[in-house]
Formats: C-alpha cells, sequence, structure tokens
C-alpha cells in the first residue's frame, strides 16, 4: 500500500535519512523505532511531503506521490499527526475535527456530524466544546487522531501519539488506536513506548542515524544485536547475552 | 440565536430611524461609523479571520478610489459602472501582493510589512506617474445626481454606507459557517496543522486577500464619491491602514461584529474629544486629543482585552 524506496533527505551537512526504505501493506499496524535523533520524524515528513526527499520514492497504492504538496498528499488518503501536538488553539475541538471533516464535504452540517462521529470514536465526545487550547496533554493526542481521521485517510502517520501520557492513558489509546484499524485504516508509528510497539504492531522497522538496520516482528526485533546496540551502545549484546 | 436575531433587527431598525431624527452632520458621523466598518471589515476578513495581518490595507483602498476616479474623470465613464471595475482592480492588487509574498513563504509580521511596503510604492507611484495627476491629487467635478453616484442629501450616502456595512458583516457571517471561513481559520490557527490536513493554505490565502483586495476597493470608491477630490496621501496614507486594522483590533479581529463596534468606538471617542476641546480651555493644546485616547486606549486593550471589546460581550465558546 505504501511503499518507500531509498528516501534520503539531509539539512546541510546533515544526513538525516539515509535511503532508508519501507513497505506498509493494507490493514497492517507496522511500526518504526529507533534511537531519538534517528530520522524517524524526518521521514514522516517526508512521506506527507513536509520535506522534499534529495533522493528516492515514495508511492501509495501504487501512485507515486513523491514531493507532492501536503494538501494532496492528504487528498490521496495520507495523513500524518505531529509529535508536537498542533491544535487549533482558538476553537473548539469540534471546530478542530470539523476542518479534517471538510476535506471531502463542503456541507457545514454533514462536517459537524462526520466530526461527533470521529469524536466519538477516540472517546472525545463530552470534550466537543472545549477550546483546543483548555485540552489536557491527552486530549491534544486524541484531537491530532480525531483531526487526522476526520480527513478519512486510508494510510494513517502516527508521530508518538503516546509521548507525554501516563500508563492508564496509554492502555486507552492502545484501545482506540485498534479500534480505527478495525474500522479499516491502515496504520503506521512512531513510538517510543516499547510496550505499546510490542502489543500493537505486527511488523516493525528500526531506523538509526538515518538508515534502516532491522526489520521484523517486535520479539524479533528485541533480541537483533544490531538494535540492541543502537540502543545501548557498542557491544552491549554481547554483554547482555554474557 | 432568536435573541441574537432580534438584537440584530432592533440595531437595524435603529439604524434606519436614526438619519431621520438627527441633524445633518450626525448623519454624517453615523455614515463615516458605517464607512469605516466596511473598510474596517476587509481588513478582518484578511487580518482577523485568516490571521494575515496587514498594515497596508490602504493599498487595496487606494486602487479602488483611484481606478474609478480615473475612468469617470479622464475617461468619463458613470461612476457607478467604474465601481465593480474599481473592486475587480483592487481584487487584482490583492491577487498579485498574495502570490508574490505567499510564494516567497513570507508569514506573520514580514508579510505585515511587505503589505507596508506595497502601499508606499504605490503612494510614490500615485504621487509620479502622470495618469493620477500626480500630487496635485484628482478632483471629482460635483454633479449630485443620484444616476451619477452623488447625494446632495446625506441621509442617501449614509444608507449606502449602511448597505455596504450589513453586507459585508453578512459576508463575515458567512465565513463563521462554511468551509472557506473554517480553512481561513485553521490557517491563522497553526499553518502546519492545516496543511497537513489537507488544506491547500497558498490558494486559500490568495483567495481570502483577493475576496478582501476587492472590498476594501469598493470603499475607496466610496469614498472618493463622498468627497469628491483624492491625492496619494489621502487614498495611499498610512492612516487609512491604521484605521482599519485598529477598529478590528478595537472591536475584536475575527469575529462578525468586531470592526462595527470598534468603528462606533472610534468614532464616539474622536467626537467627545473634539467636542471635550472646544470646551475645556486646557485641552485646546493638546491637538488632536483624540490620538492619546487612542493610544491610551489600545495599551489597555492589547493588555486586559487581546481579543477586543467583543469578548465583553461573549466568553462561552463558540459552536460550530
Amino acid at each position: 500500500m505504501l511503499e518507500v524506496r531509498e528516501i534520503s533527505k539531509s539539512f546541510g551537512g546533515l544526513t538525516a535519512v539515509d535511503s532508508a526504505s519501507l513497505d506498509v501493506a493494507p490493514g497492517e499496524i507496522v511500526g518504526l523505532i529507533g534511537p531519538n535523533g534517528a530520522g524517524k520524524t524526518t521521514l514522516f515528513a517526508t512521506i506527507a511531503g513536509f520535506h522534499r526527499p534529495d533522493a528516492g520514492t515514495v508511492s501509495f497504492e501504487g501512485k507515486p506521490i513523491t514531493g507532492l504538496a501536503p494538501h494532496r498528499i492528504c487528498a490521496a488518503g495520507v495523513v500524518r499527526t505531529f509529535q508536537i501536538t498542533q491544535p487549533f488553539a482558538g476553537i473548539s475541538v469540534r471546530e478542530n475535527i470539523m476542518v479534517g471533516a471538510y476535506l471531502h464535504t463542503a456541507d457545514r452540517r454533514l462536517a459537524a456530524r462526520e466530526a461527533e462521529a470521529v469524536a466519538g470514536l477516540v472517546g472525545m465526545k463530552d470534550q466537543l466544546d472545549q477550546r483546543g487550547a483548555d485540552l489536557t496533554v491527552a486530549g491534544r493526542k486524541r484531537l491530532e487522531l480525531a483531526r487526522a481521521l476526520a480527513t478519512g485517510p486510508r494510510l494513517l502517520l502516527l508521530d508518538e501519539v503516546m509521548a507525554g501520557l501516563n500508563p492508564t492513558e496509554i492502555v486507552e489509546i492502545v484501545g482506540v488506536i485498534r479500534n480505527i484499524r478495525a474500522a479499516g485504516v491502515t496504520i503506521l508509528l512512531i513510538e517510543h513506548v516499547m510496550q505499546a510497539v510490542t502489543s500493537l504492531a505486527e511488523r516493525v522497522y528500526v531506523l538509526n542515524q538515518g538508515r534502516m538496520i532491522a526489520e521484523g516482528t517486535p520479539a524479533a526485533i528485541a533480541d537483533n544485536e544490531a538494535v540492541i546496540e543502537a540502543y545501548l551502545g557498542h557491544g552491549a549484546a554481547k554483554v547482555l547475552r554474557a | 440565536m432568536s435573541r441574537a436575531l432580534l438584537l440584530c433587527a432592533l440595531g437595524l431598525a435603529t439604524a434606519i430611524a436614526y438619519p431621520l431624527m438627527v441633524p445633518n452632520y450626525l448623519v454624517t458621523i453615523g455614515m463615516l461609523v458605517f464607512f469605516t466598518a466596511f473598510i474596517g471589515q476587509s481588513w478582518n476578513i484578511a487580518g482577523g479571520f485568516a490571521g494575515q495581518t496587514s498594515f497596508g490595507h490602504v493599498v487595496f483602498f487606494g486602487t479602488g478610489a483611484y481606478t474609478s476616479t480615473i475612468l469617470q474623470v479622464t475617461y468619463g465613464w458613470n461612476p457607478w459602472l467604474a465601481w465593480p471595475v474599481a473592486m475587480a482592480a483592487g481584487g487584482a492588487v490583492g491577487w498579485m501582493i498574495a502570490v508574490l509574498s505567499f510564494r516567497a513563504g513570507l508569514r506573520g509580521s514580514y508579510f505585515a510589512l511587505i503589505t507596508l511596503a506595497f502601499a508606499e510604492v504605490f503612494r510614490i507611484l500615485a504621487n509620479s506617474v502622470p495618469f493620477t495627476k500626480g500630487g496635485l491629487g484628482m478632483l471629482i467635478k460635483a454633479d449630485p445626481r443620484p444616476a451619477n453616484f452623488q447625494f446632495k442629501d446625506p441621509i442617501w450616502i449614509y444608507y449606502l454606507a449602511l448597505l455596504l456595512c450589513i453586507v459585508s458583516l453578512l459576508i463575515a457571517w458567512q465565513l463563521t459557517r462554511s468551509r472557506f471561513g473554517a480553512r481561513l481559520v485553521a490557517i491563522r490557527e497553526n499553518e502546519d496543522a492545516a496543511r497537513a490536513l489537507g488544506i491547500d493554505v497558498f490558494a486559500e490565502k490568495v483567495k481570502v486577500l483577493t475576496l478582501s483586495g476587492a472590498m476594501c476597493a469598493a470603499g475607496g470608491t466610496f469614498y472618493a464619491q463622498k468627497y469628491l477630490y483624492i491625492d496619494p496621501g489621502i487614498a495611499f496614507g498610512v492612516d487609512k491602514s491604521v484605521e482599519m486594522l485598529l477598529v478590528s483590533m478595537v472591536g475584536g479581529a475575527g469575529t462578525i461584529f468586531g470592526p462595527l463596534i470598534g468603528s462606533f468606538t472610534l468614532m464616539g471617542i474622536n467626537e467627545v474629544t473634539r467636542w471635550l476641546a472646544s470646551v475645556v480651555p486646557a485641552l485646546k493644546n493638546v491637538q488632536p486629543l483624540s490620538l492619546v485616547v487612542y493610544g491610551i486606549m489600545l495599551i489597555l486593550i492589547v493588555a486586559r482585552l487581546p481579543d477586543g471589546l467583543m469578548s465583553l460581550f461573549r466568553r462561552k465558546p463558540r459552536h460550530a
């Protein structure tokens, strides 16, 4: 469904992503992990059109989307959320979600109804009239999710939706993500909360210093030497096994 | 909702009855309130709703004023016919400024400064090119006939200003309940998030500036027809830009009634200070006293009421 082929992106002298490739099949939940600064968010931003890659291609459902503007990629069915939440602070949750819903309809009543349905799916029904600025961290994360969902995507790119949440909130949002997948949306997620990645993702890619160093089931990844070394430093795998 | 409707109807009835009951100079002041609210609303649509703050909105005002005046004086057009052409010219200038500055990725204060620069360039051009008659300005021959967009009785120009103001309120109201308006607000609140949610930010910003420019140009023609004289300082001077921005900010940027309330307040201050200066000898030498009061008020509003006077009336979150 999503094919990323040898994407490279550098900023000045810094190569943030170095010919990284990945695939996502319809209906999957795929995790993208890696140490801080590995280039995960840059790769996401490049897929979603916020950066133009220096090399490589991205295609979605067989059509090339490399370097298209974000709004065109969104219209094609791929939508991203932001690690640092970006709510429309001055307007209500309902109006926030409606902005997403307006992608496919110009009708206000339809957009409002859609917004309420999406709010139900992510558990924000009671907060529809709150202002974006008044939400808690967990609320903002849900709002990111809700707005993105309202655009009716077929592929959702989630950038650390669990960062900053407490364990109870994480359990709740894991449930929400399962529901979203059950509703037919494919998901690619960046996540640091490993417990969540292992419980959600069927497959995991590991990015380190811009390069894809491993791919596999969560269990295989947790056992992978290169991955352990990427996180814990050179020689760590040996020490752990000893 | 029905209460708001009742209030609107009451306000409208008062506005219609007002000029029938007061002397002529008060009619003219009322006209100025609605006229300033109208051009303020043109600023508000771009600056308030879409968050594209402009310091040089007068560029559209002057374009409208000069376009219709040149067509009328130099080419003998009927001003009513020249009016839509002036609006189209204002829209075209808005489109051009938007395309140039948004293509270059200018945002926030950079965009504000570039609009100011455009207005100054237009002022200097109007001062130097022959077809605007340079610094002499252009005089429209007095010929007070309604067919000529000139009125003997100030009541008619008052009603015309009222009509413009109502139209601008309807446009703003439509923005609060349409997809276009929702997208503008999203762009104002967070451009990156708007882009991620499928909004063509560039196209929407160009659209709103074109609309705003056309509206403001309509105000320019109106002004020229009322005073029958324009020069580069009047048509492209920074004063009008500030006035448009001020009435919106004071009343409440991004709200339907903000510019009208702001215009009402500022005109009120204007008249009260003028009267005070004439009765209190000590204030005689504080020349325009109104500016002193504006300044103090602006500081108070920015510090205490950043959402403008409108926020005094409504504190609850808006419903969709």
